[in-house]
């Protein structure tokens, strides 16, 4: 089932949670919300599951409008963050809850429950009790009870944010094959772009209440639509500057921006990662900073450089291993740092 | 063989308590003093009484204990009376108490806080005001007196009277037991209920009531207590009419001015059996609403912090 939302609008008091937000999630797809605290990317959540209603806005599951429908009648899963498990029941009675509440009949209401508890490994603690189970255990019950209805949608508030980070990669594996096994059009909401673009086949990137950008993993994290996304998405290096004509300029340093061909020269700020800067010996002729080296960490795979460039600029430079080696770096050196890769933002946009 | 014994030597003593463990022990003098007064003042004040209370009911053997219970009419007809109103009155209050910590609990609105200090009103007012309030309102000279009059109703000096008066009184015990129930929970399996399809039905009886049992039990037990027991309210209310308006309490009290003292007390010993027995149910369920209270609380808190 494919889900659209209109010009959604959510205030709470003074607060603006939601402005105008508009989304088209196709049916089967898993999509991620992700977002600081803050950004609306829960208010949205729950509002599309019917938990929340909208100031102004409309939600169409398929092309019906549910708008004005509660949550109990639209038929959806909803994963609450800390799992909300009902503790008087046991891991059996609450994956049937949703069964039970619809009266169907016991023989059904077994294999259904069974066939889920095989789904999330849990065959063998259908009669403990949530306070009994790992947290990552309580997680999978979450989900077994979300879909145990047959839900046409299936929504998770942050899924994984409880769970330490090794149970967490697990399940973010776990989540990806369960949807290609089950394939119900699903959305989750995270504020961890890892997660997000490990498990998501769309990334929808909010801030203030707002879409920022709507993309695949790999487009969001290669083709950033604003700075937000841009310093959101990890580590960058910021540059201040001005663009004129197709490229823009940084001190003694000059970075194509082919995006900006206008012929007047406007304030820029150029981000580039650490993992696309180089660092060189000598100036390479206008494309390059001159930079001092303040430290240097080892990490694993990657040598991170910490650097202090000529106008006072704080630098972040992943060197790959061997070309660290390669340079033969030591701290207090003097050295050129050139970007292989940057994004220009001209200063309309504003953080 | 004596090789136990060395082996007994090397263990270190248990002199390594620590030095909290020392100074917490106050000297032998201090501690004899402290419980022995206090197991004095509960045994002049508490102990005594209540052994006395047995005492004198049964004093005249227990042919003429029960004599004084069953075959007395108008002890009977109070028995009676104290057990429609008792059950009544809680019942309401569980119903209101239920409803009133559900809405302190879940909404946040105008006059929450209001709403939370009215309902402990009926702890800080002298039941004797209570029940004039009613009288006032319902008597024949009151606000509703007529209008009750001229349709043959009667509240004053009636059963309805009584209730209203045991009801009011008895009020905070079961909300106040489960407002912080409440709060603790949360009202996160109620809204996974409702998401999973349950109706505000099938959400209250399976998600939020076996939660708060214990609670609800707990302020139950002790609004029966009270209600049972009420004296002022219903004194004012009642009328005192025997035979027809006098509870239990109000019959050991007009017993013992009509110089019956081993009837008085045999009534007397009912009211103090209900507070044995409500002191046992009560001992058990605080321990079981104090691991309903913690798992809320833990759970709440813990989330998945345990993996």
């Amino acid at each position: 089932m494919s889900v659209s939302v209109k010009n959604l609008t959510k205030r709470f008091g003074g607060f603006t949670a939601l402005e105008r937000v508009s989304l088209e999630v196709p049916g089967g797809e898993l999509l991620a919300l992700l977002g600081p605290s803050g950004s609306g990317k829960t208010t949205l959540l729950r509002i599309i599951a019917g938990l929340e209603a909208a100031d102004e806005g409309t939600v169409l599951y398929s092309d019906e409008d549910v708008t004005g429908v509660s949550v109990r009648e639209r038929n959806v899963g909803f994963v609450f963050q800390h799992y909300a498990l009902f503790r008087h029941m046991t891991v059996f009675e609450n994956v049937a809850f949703g069964l039970r509440v619809r009266k169907r009949k016991e023989a059904d209401v077994e294999r259904r429950v069974s066939e889920l508890l095989h789904l999330i490994q849990l065959e063998s603690l259908g009669r403990r009790y949530p306070s009994q189970l790992s947290g990552g255990q309580r997680q999978r019950v979450a989900l077994a009870r979300a879909l145990a209805a047959e839900p046409k949608l299936l929504l998770l508030d942050e899924p994984f944010g409880a769970l330490d980070a090794k149970v967490r990669q697990e399940l973010r594996g776990w989540l990806r094959r369960l949807h290609e096994e089950i394939h119900v059009t699903s959305i989750f909401v995270t504020h961890d772009q890892e997660e997000a673009f490990e498990v998501s086949d769309r990334v929808v990137v909010m801030n203030h209440g707002k879409i920022e950008q709507v993309g695949s993993p790999e487009d969001v994290f290669e083709h950033p639509a604003s700075p937000f996304v841009m310093d959101f998405l990890g580590n960058v290096n910021v540059f201040h500057g001005r663009v004129q004509g197709g490229l823009a300029h940084v001190g003694g340093m000059s970075v194509a921006a082919p995006e900006h061909p206008e012929h007047h020269s406007r304030p820029a700020t150029v981000y580039v990662r650490p993992h696309e800067l180089d660092i060189h010996r000598q100036s390479m002729n206008g494309s390059s900073i001159r930079a001092s080296i303040v430290r240097i960490n080892p990490l694993g795979a990657a040598v991170r450089v910490g650097l202090t460039g000529e106008n006072g600029e704080v630098l972040q430079v992943d060197l790959h291993r061997d070309r660290a080696a390669e340079l033969g770096l030591a701290v207090g050196e003097s050295v050129w740092v050139a970007p292989r890769k940057a994004r220009v933002f001209i200063h309309d946009y504003q953080i | 063989m004596s090789s136990a014994a060395p082996a007994v030597a090397v263990t270190p003593a248990p002199a390594a308590v620590g030095p909290r463990g020392v100074s917490r022990e106050d000297p032998l003098v201090v501690r004899i003093a402290l419980t022995g007064t206090a197991l004095l003042v509960i045994g002049v004040l508490i102990v005594i009484p209540v052994a006395d209370v047995f005492y004198q009911a049964l004093r005249g053997g227990i042919g003429a204990y029960a004599k004084s219970l069953f075959g007395d009419a108008d002890t009977w007809a109070a028995i009676k009376l104290t057990l429609t109103v008792a059950p009544i009155a809680v019942l309401a209050n569980t119903v209101f108490g239920i409803a009133a910590a559900w809405a302190i609990a879940r909404f946040e609105f105008r006059g929450r806080s209001v709403l939370t200090t009215v309902i402990d009103l009926p702890f800080s007012v002298s039941p004797v005001v209570a029940g004039l309030v009613f009288v006032l309102l319902f008597g024949l000279q009151g606000y509703f007196g007529h209008w009750l009059r001229d349709h043959g109703l009667k509240i004053i000096f009636a059963t309805p009277g009584i209730i209203l008066a045991t009801a009011f009184v008895t009020f905070p015990f079961v909300a106040r037991e489960l407002i912080p129930t409440m709060e603790a929970l949360g009202d996160e399996e109620e809204t996974a209920a409702v998401s999973l399809g349950a109706n505000a039905w099938q959400m209250f009886w399976r998600v939020t009531l076996p939660n708060i049992k214990w609670g609800l039990l707990h302020g139950i037990i002790l609004c029966n207590a009270r209600a049972m027991g009420e004296f002022g309210a219903v004194y004012v209310v009642s009328g005192r009419i025997t035979g027809q308006t006098d509870t239990i309490p109000l019959r050991v009290e007009k017993l013992f001015q009509e110089y019956d003292t081993p009837g008085s007390f045999a009534v007397a010993s009912l009211l103090t059996v209900l507070a044995l027995v409500t002191l046992v149910i009560k001992v058990f369920l605080e321990e079981k609403r104090r691991r309903e209270l913690a798992e809320a609380t833990r759970f709440e808190a813990g989330g998945g912090e345990k993996s």
